[in-house]
This record gives C-alpha cells, structure tokens and sequence, in this order.
C-alpha cells in the first residue's frame, strides 16, 4: 500500500465518521419531530372527545340555548377565523426565510404570525365579555366556554413557543444545525388551526 | 449520542464499583436501566400500600356485620385499593420494564428522550403521594369508586373546594400526563432506535407488545382527560355537563372513562403476555411456537381493545343493537389472545422444562388467565352480564386477570431478569415459597367471589346478608396469606441484591440481546451497536443471534 493510498483511506474514514456523526445528530432532531407528531395525535383525541360530547349534548338536549339567549353572533368570529388560518401560511413563509438561511425575513414574518395570534385571543376576549351567558349557563354555555376556552389555551401555548423560537434567532448559532423547535412550533400552530376550524363549524356554522 | 451523556450525574463514573451505587436511584437519573428500577421499586411501594387497604377491606368482610370500619372509610379504602393499584402500581410498574428491557432488547443506547423519561418518572412520586395525603383532607378522599361516575362523585359533601375528589380528578390527570411523556418515549423508541438488522420480525415479542400496549395510551388516555377535565368544572366550577337535572348527561362520562379504562386492562396484560413470551421458550427450551402470529396479534388486540368498551355499560341503558355490537366485539377480543395461549401450550408442550420460579409464576399466570378468560366470555355475553352486573361475580373475574395473570406475569418477570438488573442470583428456595403463597392465596382470595357473585351478593358493600359468609371468610383468609405471600418476596430481593452470589451475564442461558451484555449493563448499554442477524428464540438452533457480539 503506498503512502497515498493510505492518506486516501484515512480521509475516507474520517468522511464516513463525519458522515455517522452527522446520521446521528440528523437523528435526534428526526426523534423529536416523530415524537412532537404523536404528541399532537394522542392531543387531538382531547379534542376529539369534547367534539363527540358537543354533538352528543347538541342534539339529545331538549334546551338546547339557555333562557334569553337567541344563539351565537358569527360575524366577528368569522372576522377572527380568517385571521387565525391566514396566520398558517404566514408562518410558513418565516419558515421559508429560515430555510433560505434569511432570518430578518423570518423574524418578520415570525412576529406577524405572533402578532395575528394574539389578535385571535384579543379578538376572543372581546366576545366573551359580550355573551350574555357563562359558564354555568347549562351544557350550552358549558361546552361553548370549555370548547373554546381549550383552544384558546393551545393558541396561547402556540404564541409562547413562538416568543421562545423569536428569543432563540437572536443567540447565536441556534438555527446552525436544523431548526427543530421551529418546525414544531410551526406544526403546532397549524394543528390549533385545524383544530379551531372544525370547532368554528361545529359552535357557529351549525346553530 | 451526545443527547445520553449527563454530565452532572454520578452515573458518568467509570469505575465499577461507583456504577453499583444506589445512590444514583434517587437522583434525577436519564440512565433508562436506573429509570426502569426506579418505576418498579416506586410502584412496588404502593403496591403494598394499596394492598393493605385490601386487606382491612377482607378484614371489614370477614363478618357480615359493618364492624371495623365506618361505612365511608370502607368507601374510600375500596376507592383508593383500585386507583391506587392501577395507577400508582400497574402502569408505573410496566413502564419500568418497557424501560429496563426496551432499549437492551431492541439494541439501543437509551431510551429516544431520557430527559422526558425522568421527568415522567418523577411525576409517579407525586401524584402516588398526594392519592395517599388525600385521606388527610376534610371529608377524606374520594370515595366514588375507581370509575368516578358521577353523580356520586360530584357530591362534594364538605363543600370545600380542596376535596378527596378534587385531589383524585387532579393526581389522576398528572398519572395520564407522566403516561402520554412514557408512550410517546417508548414508541419513538422502539420505531426509530433499533439497531443494525433489527426487522420488525426479529424483535423479542415483549417489545412488540409494548409497542402495542403503549399505542393504546395515546388514543386512550386523552379521552380519560377529557372526561376528568369535564368532572373536574362539574365539581369545582358550576357546570353541569353531568348533571341530567340541567340538561347533563352522566352516561357520557361513563363512555369517555371507559373509552380509555378498558382498553387500559390490555394496557397492563399486553407487556404480561410479552413477559410470557419470553419466560416460556427460557424455561422450555424450545422456539416461541407460532412467533410472527403471535406478534402479530399483539396489534390486532390493540385494534379491538378500541371497540369494545360499551361492555361496561350493558347495564347503563345502552340501546339494544349497541349491546349486540359490543357483544360481538368482546367476543371477538378471545380470537387474538386465544391464538397467544396455543402458542405457549404449544411452546411448553414437548419442551425440556426447568421449573425455576420465574416458569412457576408464568405457568401460574397462564392457567390464571385462561380461568379469567373463560369467566370474560361469560361477562361478555348480556344476558349473564344483566345478571352479574355489579356483583363479585365481576370483581372475580377482573381480580383473576389483574392479580392472577397480570402480577403474576410480572412477578415472574423481576425474577427471570432480576439477574440482569441486579447482577446477582435470587434465591431459588424463597422464590418457590413465594410463589406457592402466592398461587394458593389467589386462589382462595379470588375462587370464591365467582360463587359469591351468582348468588348475588353486590360489591363495595361493607356488610351483607349472613348467607354469603362461609365463601367470604375464605376470601379473607386467601387475602391475608398473599399479604404474607410479599415477605419472602421482599426479603429475597433486598438480601440478594445486598448479598446475593454473583450471577453470571446469563444464568439462564438464554437468548436475546440483553443476555449478551454483562450485569448489570454498562452505561452505554453496548459498546458497539450489534448486527442482529437472527430471529429471536433460535432455542436448539447453535446459530448466533447477532454479526459482531458473539
């Protein structure tokens, strides 16, 4: 074996060290995003089960909206609705940006989808305080406030991931190697929004 | 895998001798091998501390007279016994063996997350304790059953808003958090860790049957939570979601609680038949008769578990054709578990057979759960149901599969890897004794709920009619004696972990990847990943179960 064959040999061990190495690491990041899904699988049967519940009471109670309530106002939700699902592609296009390496382009865009977020939950707060009937107001107002108070919750969660994520874009070095936290934050915000479209249709599209 | 390295953790010692020390059990430990001791000595603790609300229960049922304890404190013991044992004993003690065996017997490092593990580990201490500290609060702890159905539950006699029954709905929904972290871990792991030329069909059958046990947490459970979190504003808030004197309705509870609580029997029994599987062809030395079905049907049972559970409910005015539904589907549940039992017959049958205790607690659990079975069939059925509903008819057959099979599979388990864990070798004349106690008490204990049940007499009651007496006192007596029966248990395993004689890395000359590495196992696990290259339980075969590890 001459001396060259044996420095090639060498530079290919090392690749392929490098090569396992990075397997790895490509792997735990690959762990993560698997485990973060079937989170988020085993955490829509929560919601799953309030919805079956909701039909279930919907069309078995005789009483259906307490005394003096008329039924549900839709325009602003509507208003909110679109809002929070054109916050998904918002917060797809930040993604991009960081795909491409450009993290003004997603701190800009990241902080939009923030901002639509926390719009969603003013916009939330504000119905709540004109509803004439609580949480005690039968199964009505039961599930309506459990419904989307629950929701409201996760989009809360969702806003604080992203606070986290936004932090992170400023230490350095942190979106070097793949950018776990964002992919999953980013898939959380679009579950909540899957989420809140079936519960929009179930509450207020179907009275 | 830098992700397993815990700088700040004494498990990083490289000597030996450090690696043995017990301190590392009570630190905040990644290490799965020390996670999975963990669960399983937590959860023995309060196997026993529910195990003594059983037997001052059997103590209350000796005479027909309500004479040792008050009505409500027999209320709360029955409530706590079965909360207690499930979720304080059986789940935790299952997810330490996932943890223990998963990892070495799939040929990984450690678990996918082992900062998530310990943390859901350290959730089984708290919550355990605060069901304990709940005897501590006005008007003591929840006292409506394990099944909380309202609208007893939501009773809330004292009127405080920090009840029994508030603590119950809280400690039980943190039990279903540590969970959800547990199976989320352990099926990331067993689909994306596996080593070198580990197929799905070279797996040992136990991780097969976790993966199918822990896949039925994480559709299960989340209904569990949701129904709580509904009690919970029923209890504490004002709504009335059960209430059917407000436009409630009770019976949903009962569907969201069994939804996830009888799928959660094949939860405990489903790592029992892994055990099983692996225990026998040990002992018999023989291949696991039929491996792929078995396998196999693992999955299937996980699929049917989650069409089955309005057989709790024949009773609760369930509509007619639902009954015949769930009947057919009940029914169909001893199709899966029926093919296992061939299998173990057929592997036993022929064998070689070494009767060491680890064989005698399978063999026992296998005759325990074809009785269990036999006695399910006739539950599934309405008509014997309608009968026997709420009788201990039903409290026998579930106490047959929990304790008869479920316990004694496990036993059978810490004694078959004790070995493995600990490094050292039991000893075999107190494991026999041990498992003698052990047999004959459940059979007194439990043999004579059946004929208690036909004639009628209703569980949860503190005294009865003076008929039932002579089967009752049988009871009791096959209670106290499996109380005893963890004596020997316990003195076995603290003496021999202490001063036991060394056992060797395979005592049992078994075959598996975890029998390949020393004991107890290093850090690591393996100091190079293996190359499997065989099926798992090539007994009589010579052929070498891996490439590069001998």
């Amino acid at each position: 074996m001459t001396s060259i064959d044996r420095a090639l040999d060498q530079e290919q061990l090392e690749q392929s060290k490098q090569a396992t190495a990075q397997e790895n690491e490509h792997d735990e990041a690959g762990n993560s995003m698997f485990g973060f899904v079937i989170f988020l699988l085993s955490e829509s049967v929560i919601f799953l089960s309030f919805f079956a519940g909701f039909i279930v009471y919907k069309t078995t109670t005789s009483d259906w909206l307490p005394p003096g309530v008329e039924g549900l106002e839709v325009r602003e939700p509507a208003i909110n609705t679109v809002i929070l699902v054109s916050s998904s592609f918002v917060i797809y296009i930040a993604e991009r940006y960081l795909h491409d390496k450009n993290l003004w382009g997603f701190r800009f865009f990241w902080l939009l989808t923030m901002a639509m977020g926390s719009y969603f939950l003013y916009g939330q707060a504000v119905e709540w305080q004109s509803l004439k009937f609580g949480f005690s107001s039968g199964v009505f107002g039961g599930t309506f406030y459990l419904l989307t108070g629950f929701h409201g919750l996760h989009v809360f969660t969702g806003i604080l991931l992203q606070g986290i994520m936004l932090i992170r874009s400023f230490l350095s070095d942190n979106y070097e190697n793949g950018q776990f936290g964002v992919e999953a934050t980013s898939l959380f915000w679009h579950f909540v929004d899957v989420i809140w479209i079936i519960l929009f249709v179930l509450i207020y599209v179907w009275q | 895998m830098t992700q397993i390295a815990p700088k700040k953790l004494p498990i990083e010692a490289d000597s030996h001798e450090e690696l043995l020390s017990w301190r590392r059990y009570f630190s905040f430990s990644t290490d799965h091998k020390v996670i999975g001791i963990q669960y399983i000595v937590t959860a023995f603790f309060f196997y026993l501390v529910a195990g003594i609300f059983a037997m001052i229960m059997r103590g209350e049922l000796i005479t027909p007279e309500p004479d040792l304890v008050d009505r409500t404190v027999y209320n709360a013991l029955f409530t706590m016994h079965g909360t207690i044992m499930l979720f304080g004993w059986m789940f935790p003690v299952l997810a330490g063996f996932a943890n223990y065996l998963v990892p070495i017997m799939i040929g990984a490092r450690d678990m996918a997350f082992p900062r998530l593990n310990a943390v859901a580990f350290w959730m089984v201490p708290v919550f355990g304790i605060m069901f304990i500290l709940s005897f501590l609060v006005p008007g003591g702890p929840a006292q409506a059953g394990w099944w909380s159905y309202p609208p007893v539950s939501v009773q809330n006699p004292t009127g405080q808003w920090l009840n029994g029954e508030f603590i119950w709905l809280l400690a039980v929904t943190i039990s279903g958090v540590s969970s959800i972290m547990g199976a989320v871990n352990i099926v990331t792991t067993i689909l994306r860790m596996r080593c070198p030329g580990m197929s799905w069909f070279k797996m040992p059958v136990f991780v097969w049957t976790v993966l199918a046990a822990q896949i039925i947490q994480l559709f299960g459970l989340p209904a569990l939570t949701a129904g709580a979190v509904m009690l919970l504003c029923d209890l504490s808030f004002g709504t009335t979601f059960f209430d059917p004197s407000q436009g409630g309705n009770p019976v949903l509870f009962q569907h969201f609680f069994w939804f996830y609580s009888h799928p959660a029997v094949y939860v405990m029994i489903l790592p029992v038949f892994g055990i099983f599987s692996e225990v026998f062809p040990v002992y018999a030395r023989k291949p696991l008769f039929g491996y792929k079905v078995v396998a196999v049907s693992s999955l299937i049972i996980t699929g049917l578990s989650a069409v089955v559970w309005v057989h709790h409910m024949f009773a609760s005015g369930t509509p007619g054709w639902m009954r015949m539904l769930f009947m057919f589907s009940t029914m169909l549940i001893s199709v899966p578990t029926g093919i296992k039992v061939f299998a173990w017959v057929g592997t036993i049958w022929g064998g070689k057979i070494r009767l060491d205790t680890p064989m005698l607690f399978a063999l026992g659990g296998l005759i325990n759960f074809v009785f269990s079975g036999i006695t399910g069939i006739m539950l599934s059925s309405v008509p014997i149901d309608i009968h026997v509903n709420n009788t201990y008819f039903v409290v026998g057959h579930f106490h047959y599969v929990i304790y008869g099979a479920i316990v004694f599979g496990l036993y059978g388990g810490i004694y078959h890897w004790f070995p493995k864990m600990t490094g050292k070798m039991y000893y075999e004349g107190l494991g026999k004794l041990h498992f003698w106690l052990t047999f004959i008490g459940t059979t007194l204990n439990f043999l004579p709920m059946h004929p208690l049940g036909l004639m009628g007499m209703p569980r949860r009651v503190a005294s009865y009619d003076p008929e039932f007496a002579f089967w009752n006192v049988l009871a009791s007596i096959g209670a106290f004696l499996l109380g005893m029966s963890t004596v020997p248990f316990l003195i076995n395993m603290v003496s021999s972990w202490i001063a036991g004689k060394k056992a060797g890395d395979n005592p049992w000359r078994a075959i598996g990847l975890e029998w390949l590495l020393s004991s107890p196992p290093d850090v690591e696990n393996f100091e190079e990943l293996p190359i499997v290259i065989a099926e798992p339980y090539g007994y009589g075969k010579s052929e070498p179960l891996t490439e590069n590890m001998g």
